[in-house]
């Protein structure tokens, strides 16, 4: 195996939609490339999400969400984690996010958002070239 | 250090980045674990084994809920395999255990076994270490789901439970050898399924016959975790067997030959790390010769030990 760090991401279902197959695909496909996925599991707080990953001390949190609470949850989330000093960890989301709110998701500190159709490649290329 | 102190406080953000340091096997892990030691060895640790499916991550979970109402700080590792194709892995067990998560005096850390093979990660033997000096009163480890001989949690544990659910095989599953040893205690969970009292008599019988040099015979008892029926009674079992082994003095003749294998496996890492890398051209000649028949495997050896010499 190689000596560079194994990256360790969380996959976290923030919110209380109950569908997370994307969520699994996600964390299938970050598995095969090598990294260390932690699921959780459905309808977690902000609160829960944030301390798991610290406590899992993860390098990114993914946040995938279906329910069209993006807009309060994803930007909760970060505020937590500036709240615990642990902004360095890197957060992307996915789900069923409209084209009009994910510049306001990147402002409040969501470093990416994917899209249903996005290739998992994509996701894949992002966290390794984003996390140092 | 600094990240000793605050490993020291509790700190969970460094007491995570720590087991981080030890994985990653970075420059200075083993100076902070030679500072952080004489700080363990409070914490009593308990190693949950079983098959993959038999209730190992929410046993840990409503053990974990009745020694928080004892106030007793708890830290959980719970390890997952590692693809030994890609090197990536996918760590569950959290899933059954998130309304810990936000508890004050309980920490979660999940681990891939990253090429250990004995159902542990080589990481845990520290990250338990940690976690004792941090001042957790229990630590509790969830083994990767196991077959028959997966047994490195004798090595950690203070305490074995070996799960087991109803309707896995036949008898003869029961007396073979390997996991069947490592019990301290059994756990027969999902016990409303069908055959659980027949599992618990095969157990039991299996006990009967192996126990006949001391009077001291491993509890076997029914749970079901996820309605946490028979987690009361778990609990005061592992306080029992804790008490019969600090009575007899079970419990120190286990951490010392613990701390034995410990340094032995120490020793013989680095001793052959070294004779790999300071005779690696030597090597590389006998396997000429090997190849060709000139020598034995067995000479090549020899050659090679009694240059070490």
């Amino acid at each position: 195996m190689s000596c560079t760090k194994t990256i360790r991401v969380l996959i976290a279902k923030p919110g209380l939609d109950g569908h997370d197959r994307g969520a699994k695909v996600i964390a299938r496909a970050l598995r095969d490339s090598g990294m260390e996925v932690i699921y959780t599991g459905l309808r977690q707080t902000p609160e829960q999400i944030v301390e798991a990953a610290i406590q899992e001390d993860v390098d990114v949190i993914g946040l995938s969400i279906l329910s069209g609470a993006h807009n309060f949850l994803f930007p909760r989330v970060i505020e937590l984690l500036k709240e615990k000093n642990a902004q360095d960890i890197l957060v992307i989301g996915g789900g069923v996010i409209p084209d009009e709110d994910i510049p306001g998701l990147k402002a409040a500190g969501i470093a990416e958002v994917f899209t249903p159709g996005t290739p998992t490649s994509k996701i894949i290329d992002f966290i390794k070239s984003h996390v140092k | 250090m600094d990240i000793i102190q605050s490993v020291l406080n509790g700190d969970k953000r460094s007491i995570a980045k720590l087991i981080t340091l030890v994985e990653e096997k970075s420059d200075d892990f083993i100076n902070i674990l030679k500072k952080i030691y004489k700080y363990t060895g409070r914490a009593i640790t308990i190693g949950i084994t079983g098959a993959p499916g038999s209730g190992k991550s929410s046993l840990v979970n409503k053990l974990t809920r009745i020694l928080r109402t004892q106030n007793k700080k708890v830290g959980i590792i719970a390890v997952d395999p590692t693809s030994p194709f890609t090197g990536g892995a996918i760590l569950g067990d959290r899933i059954r255990m998130q309304d810990l998560t936000l508890d004050e005096g309980v920490f979660i850390r999940s681990m891939g076994t990253r090429g250990a093979l004995g159902g542990l990660s080589r990481a845990c033997y520290d990250a338990v270490k940690i976690l004792d000096a941090s001042g957790m009163d229990y630590i509790i480890i969830e083994t990767v789901g196991v077959g028959q001989s997966e047994i490195d949690i004798v090595k950690l544990a203070d305490i074995v439970l070996l799960v087991m659910v109803p309707g896995m095989g036949d008898d003869v599953q029961a007396i073979k050898a390997g996991i069947m040893e490592i019990g301290d205690i059994f756990v027969v969970n999902k016990s409303d399924k069908d055959g659980a009292d027949r599992l618990v008599t095969e157990i039991e019988m299996t006990l009967d016959l192996g126990s006949s040099k001391n009077s001291w015979k491993p509890p076997v008892i029914k749970t079901i975790a996820t309605e946490n029926y028979g987690i009361v009674e778990l609990s005061e079992n592992i306080e029992k067997v804790l008490k019969h082994m600090m009575q007899d003095d079970l419990l120190n003749v286990k951490r010392k030959s613990r701390i034995k294998q410990e340094i032995i496996s120490l020793l013989t890492e680095t001793l052959i790390e070294n004779i790999i890398f300071r005779y690696s051209e030597k090597i590389d000649m006998l396997i000429e010769k090997v190849l060709e028949r000139q020598i034995d495997p067995y000479s090549a050896m020899e050659i090679i030990i009694s240059d070490v010499k």
